[in-house]
This record gives C-alpha cells, sequence and structure tokens, in this order.
C-alpha cells in the first residue's frame, strides 16, 4: 500500500515534479521517507485515537500531477461571495489562471500560484516552505510534502493592509475522482501588516466518487501584523479531507481563525499556532455540521512559548444521522509562558440517537501564574426553550428548526466578514430551518 | 371561558395539584396567591401545556374543548398565553424574528395573512410604547443580556402582539422594582378587552394594587383554600400565609 505512494513518488518526481529548485526537490524526497517511516496514522496514534483513516489509506488514491478537469465560472459562482475580491482557484489541485484574479492587489501585496513564486518569490519561498508545517510525527504533512507542487504564496510587506479578502478556492470536478490532491500554501505578513485570507474547498461533482484533499497551509506572522483566516470545508460527500493550517506569531500579533466543516465522508481539520512573541494571541473558532455517516475531527494545538498572549477558542457542533464528530483542543503552555490568558469552549448538539462526538481538551501547563480554562457541553435541544416557543403559537418542528439554528449562530456571528457572516448563516438556516 | 375540574397532577410521581376546581368567564381577572411550592406556578405551566407535569385527574375546559388534549402551540393559537416567571434566553434568535413568527403563527391560525416585515415594524412600534420599550432590544436576541425588568417587559410585549383570549401571569412581578411592575401592570390593564381573561399567579399583594382582581383564590399544597374578593388578598397581605397553612393542615 505505502509501495503504491513510493511509485507515485518516482514518477512525479521524474515528470510533473521535475522543475521544482533544488531545495524543494530535497525537501519532498526527506519527506516520502519519513513518510515511508510513518506510513498512514492508526488509531492507536494519540492524535488520531477517534478517527480511523484506513478508508483513506485503503482506497488507493494516486496523486493528480498533471492538469485535469475543467470548472465553468458559473459552477463556481455558489462558493463565491463578492466579485472583488482577490482570487486564486486551483481545479483539481492545479492553478487555473482563467478563473483567478489578481489585478487589483495593492502595491506590497503578491498572491500567485507557487511555480512562479519560485522564480518570483525565491528567498521567501524558500525561508519559510516547509520550515513551519513539521511533518516529522505528521503523516499527512508529510505525504502533502512529498507531492509539494501547487499551491499559493501570499506575501503582505510591512505595514501594508489589504482590504479586499484574498480567496483561495480549491474546486474538484469529476476527473478528481480516485485522486488525491496535496495543495500547500503560504501566507507570510510581515510587520503590521494586515490581511484576511479564505480557504474554500468545495466540489462541482458531487456524489460522482471518492477523492482526497490533503491540504497544508503555512502562515508566518509577523510582529505587529494581523491574519484572519477563515477554511470552508464544503467537499463532496464521498470525499477525504485533510487540512493542516499552521502559524507562527510574532510579537504583538494576531491570528483570527474560523474552520466551518460540513462536507466530506471523512475529514479532519487541523489548526495549530505558536504565540511566539510577547502580547500576541490567537481566536479559533469553528463550527461543524454534521449528518449521515459523516466523520468530522478537528485538533487544535496551541502552544503558549512567550509570556502575556491569550488565547481563545470556541468550537460548535451539530451532529445529526449517525454523523461522528471530534474535537481535540490541545494547548501547551511553556515555563516561561507566564501570565497566559487562555479559554477553550466546545459545545456539540446531538439531533439523534446515533450521533456522537469525542471531546477531548488537552490542557498541560508548565508556568505557575496562568489563567486557563475549558469546558466542553453535549447535550440536545433545550425542552424549556421548546416549550418557550410553542407556547407562543410557533409549531414543535419549527421551534426546533430554529433552536438548532440558533445554536449555532452564536459562532457564526464571531465572523467579522460580514458577506461570509451572512453566507453561513443563511446557508445553515437553509440547512436547518428550511428558508434563508 | 376555562373551567378547571378536581384537576390533579404529578411531576416526577410527586403529586403537586391535588384536585383544583376553579371557573374563569371572559372579562374577569382571577389572582391565584400562595406560599412557596404551593403548586401556583405548577398550575400556571399544566394551562400552557409544559410537557413536565402528568395531569392524574380532572378536566380543563376552554372555549368548550378539551384544553389538556391540545400541544402547546395549538393552545398559544387558540389564544392561551403564559408569561413565564423565568423568560427564556435564546441566543441566535432575534426578538423581532421571533415575535413575527410567533404573529404568523397565531394568524395563519385563525385564517389571517402573515404580515412582511415591514407591516409588522409598524406594529411593533405601537406595542413597544405600551412597555416603554426601546427599538434596540428588538434587534438583540430573545432575552439575551436583559435585565430582569426587561425579560418581563418583554414577556407583555409579546402578549401585546399575540393579544391573548386567556393570559396567565406567573409572578410576573417577581424580582422588579417598583417603576418596571407599574410598566408591567399599566401594560396589561391596557390589554384587557371585555372577551379576554386574566389569571395573575403572585406570592405578594402587591401587584394587585395595579391589576386588580375580581376574585382571589389561596392555593395551600396543592388546594384552593380559600377563595374570596380583593380583600382576601389584603388579609394575606397584613396576616401572611401561616394562618391558612394552619387550616390546611387542621
Amino acid at each position: 500500500m505505502i509501495d503504491a505512494y513510493l511509485r507515485s513518488f518516482e514518477a512525479f518526481s521524474r515528470n510533473g515534479g521535475a522543475a521544482a529548485p533544488e531545495w524543494a526537490r530535497a525537501l519532498r524526497l526527506s519527506a516520502i521517507t519519513r513518510f515511508e517511516t510513518l506510513g498512514f496514522p492508526t488509531t492507536r496514534n494519540e492524535d488520531w485515537h477517534f478517527t480511523s483513516v484506513a478508508p483513506i489509506a485503503d482506497a488507493a488514491l494516486t496523486p493528480l500531477t498533471s492538469p485535469s478537469g475543467r470548472v465553468e465560472a458559473a459552477q463556481l459562482a455558489p462558493f463565491l461571495f463578492s466579485d472583488d475580491w482577490h482570487q486564486l482557484v486551483f481545479v483539481n489541485g492545479r492553478f487555473d489562471a482563467a478563473l483567478s484574479r489578481t489585478d487589483a492587489l495593492p502595491d506590497g501585496v503578491r498572491v500567485l500560484p507557487l511555480a512562479q513564486a519560485y522564480d518570483e518569490l525565491p528567498i521567501l519561498v524558500e525561508q519559510h516552505l516547509g520550515r513551519i508545517a513539521s511533518f516529522d510525527a505528521h503523516s499527512f504533512t508529510a505525504l502533502n510534502t512529498a507531492f509539494l507542487h501547487d499551491g499559493a504564496v501570499i506575501h503582505v510587506t510591512a505595514d501594508v493592509e489589504v482590504a479586499k479578502p484574498i480567496h483561495l478556492v480549491f474546486v474538484s470536478d469529476a476527473a478528481a475522482v480516485n485522486g488525491a490532491m496535496h495543495p500547500r500554501n503560504l501566507i507570510v505578513l510581515d510587520r503590521f501588516a494586515k490581511a484576511t485570507v479564505l480557504e474554500t474547498y468545495c466540489t462541482t461533482a458531487r456524489g460522482a466518487g471518492a477523492y482526497l484533499t490533503n491540504a497544508v497551509t503555512e502562515a508566518s506572522i509577523g510582529d505587529g501584523a494581523t491574519l484572519t483566516h477563515l477554511k470552508l470545508q464544503r467537499e463532496s460527500a464521498q470525499a477525504y479531507h485533510v487540512g493542516t493550517f499552521d502559524a507562527r506569531q510574532g510579537r504583538d500579533s494576531h491570528l483570527v481563525s474560523f474552520s466551518f466543516a460540513t462536507g466530506a465522508a471523512l475529514s479532519r481539520t487541523n489548526i495549530y499556532t505558536e504565540l511566539r512573541g510577547e502580547g500576541c494571541g490567537a481566536t479559533l473558532n469553528g463550527l461543524y455540521l454534521g449528518d449521515a455517516e459523516q466523520t468530522i475531527d478537528h485538533q487544535t494545538r496551541i502552544e503558549h512559548v512567550e509570556p502575556n498572549c491569550y488565547s481563545r477558542e470556541l468550537y460548535k457542533g451539530i451532529l445529526d444521522g449517525a454523523s461522528h464528530g471530534v474535537f481535540n483542543g490541545k494547548v501547551y503552555v511553556h515555563p516561561e509562558a507566564q501570565k497566559t490568558d487562555g479559554k477553550q469552549t466546545n459545545n456539540t448538539l446531538l439531533l439523534s440517537e446515533k450521533a456522537q462526538i469525542d471531546t477531548k481538551p488537552q490542557l498541560e501547563i508548565f508556568a505557575d501564574d496562568v489563567k486557563c480554562t475549558h469546558g466542553a457541553t453535549v447535550g440536545r435541544l433545550d425542552e424549556t426553550s421548546l416549550f418557550y416557543m410553542k407556547s407562543r403559537g410557533i409549531d414543535a418542528r419549527t421551534a426546533r428548526e430554529l433552536l438548532t439554528y440558533a445554536f449555532a449562530a452564536d459562532v457564526l456571528e464571531t465572523i467579522e466578514l460580514a458577506e461570509v457572516r451572512d453566507g453561513l448563516e443563511a446557508a445553515t438556516l437553509r440547512r436547518y430551518a428550511g428558508r434563508a | 371561558m376555562l373551567e378547571i375540574k378536581d384537576l390533579r397532577a404529578t411531576v416526577a410521581d410527586k403529586e403537586i395539584l391535588k384536585g383544583i376546581t376553579l371557573t374563569v368567564n371572559a372579562g374577569e381577572v382571577h389572582a391565584v396567591m400562595g406560599p412557596n411550592g404551593s403548586g401556583k406556578s405548577t398550575l400556571a405551566q399544566i394551562l400552557a401545556g409544559h410537557p413536565a407535569y402528568e395531569v392524574t385527574g380532572g378536566s380543563v375546559t376552554y372555549q368548550g374543548e378539551n384544553l389538556l388534549e391540545m400541544d402547546a402551540e395549538v393552545r398559544a393559537q387558540r389564544g392561551v398565553f403564559l408569561a413565564f416567571q423565568y423568560p427564556i434566553e435564546i441566543p441566535g434568535v432575534s426578538n423581532a424574528y421571533f415575535l413575527r413568527a410567533a404573529y404568523n403563527e397565531i394568524r395563519k391560525a385563525r385564517g389571517e395573512e402573515e404580515v412582511d416585515p415591514m407591516s409588522f415594524a409598524d406594529l411593533m412600534d405601537e406595542k413597544m410604547k405600551l412597555v416603554e420599550m426601546d427599538g434596540a432590544m428588538l434587534t438583540r436576541s430573545v432575552n439575551m443580556g436583559f435585565s430582569g425588568g426587561e425579560k418581563k417587559r418583554n414577556e407583555i410585549l409579546q402578549m401585546a402582539v399575540l393579544e391573548p383570549k386567556l393570559a396567565i401571569l406567573d409572578e410576573t412581578d417577581s424580582g422588579l422594582d417598583i417603576d418596571a411592575l407599574r410598566i408591567v401592570a399599566g401594560g396589561v390593564n391596557a390589554l384587557k378587552r371585555p372577551d379576554s381573561a386574566t389569571i395573575v399567579v403572585t406570592h405578594y399583594q402587591r401587584l394587585l394594587n395595579y391589576i386588580v382582581p375580581d376574585f382571589v383564590h389561596v392555593l395551600v399544597n396543592g388546594r384552593i383554600v380559600r377563595s374570596g374578593d380583593k380583600e382576601l388578598a389584603l388579609e394575606l397581605e397584613a396576616r401572611g400565609y401561616d394562618w391558612l397553612l394552619d387550616e390546611a393542615v387542621a
């Protein structure tokens, strides 16, 4: 099984991947070697205890190393929020210039596909790519790095604020079926830069068959910089999705992350950040909506390395059918990280008897003067609230729908970007209450 | 309008109501008073259809129909309204959306057209004045971050919008300062109609200075131990409930 990946790697190294710079080819080689050792994680691995990736390992999905598929602008429209945002589109993992739009970028901002960045931003890419998301203990990151070939590079120079969001759209069509995509993105914000980046993972071929998206995004957030990062996972119901976001934060920087996960048969989203400068902080929020036999797994990891940093986490989930949610929130407070202020909350609403959630807060605190709290709740719709609504004449079904929507609404309200907030609120209302 | 006969009810196998008989006619205001734990809030919640209580005996007839067979939403659609002692917070649903949804459900049940948000806003302007509420409270989530007084005023606002035939106020006066009490009582009085009735459940006589009852009933240990006119409330205020507790035991 691993052999098939090694053979794919051989072919890729000789053909599609040959154009990369020397250092990138060396990085890929060490990554495939590491993957050969690690293999796919099993549920004996603590980080994968609740989620078996056997379906991915057994599916024999071939890396898509050459361009395939075709997506029309009109097919993309349902996944877009505005027609004047900066936008890079990748079809079946490969950059599509015709669907992309970067002509209105302000000075000091580059948004370009990886191949172009190798030529135009060689030093920046070499300095950061592969330096943040370690594959030492992460099979999927190792696999992504081994097949590193395409993705987005975003660079915002010091003091520049990018007013309009930058939207990275990873869309697949029927040609992706039985294939695997390994997009790799890099976001670098220099001192006091500010940007909003969305990553959307979607498909135009619902029901066509299985494929794997295994994406990695590395982010370097400089001193005093602010990155808002939104990840919207809307893959097809048969897809497998592993998405890792890994950030390093400088002094007084801010990361605001939101993960919305609703697609895929099996998905795992990793949101990691290291708070490496004093006074910086991260807000990691998310919403997962599961149904049928879906597995939706989130792992967050916040490393408090320096003193006086904050972290805030609110993850909510609504699980119906026989869906399975996992939330594992790790917070490590290093011995030097005094005055750490951390709060983590995970609330899950179970709509059916068969739905289940494994929630595991994991706080490891090695400093003595910190304030860290965590809380997790799992519940069903509140009968008192249902009665309250019914006592006002609202029928039982509508009351349930509204309360289900309302459960999700408060975490959606934390999204500052109005177009995305309103869009996700409407989608959630449609899903649970049949109206927008 | 409402005829309660020998009503018995339990919650978690504990008998709370032990045979309540009470008749309420259109145009009347009835006060149900009693010490803590006497069953008066239970009575209010059973009339509204709370699922936590099991009716084990007796009957409740509302406008000639068996009230106990109706779902809570049907009762509301037929004109029964309960102002909650502890109004529920519903994060994520705006007060305006909630009120309009309820209003339209009740209009639908009456065979009337649903109203659009614009015409509903006009209606709200008028109703909000009644309880001296600020328009900003409509955009906030239902009861979220409302003070005790604001929550109770919001209950009366809902009552004003839904125009019930039978309004049941469950300890609406609890936790209110005198100004808020005056506003709430003023709202209730303004909503009284000859074809509607009100049941005021309260621990204290104070509210009855503002909402003057035609009848006062004292509930002790799941039974009505005494009924009278508004003078009975004043007597309770002066003497407390102990003398009735003693009578109930004896």
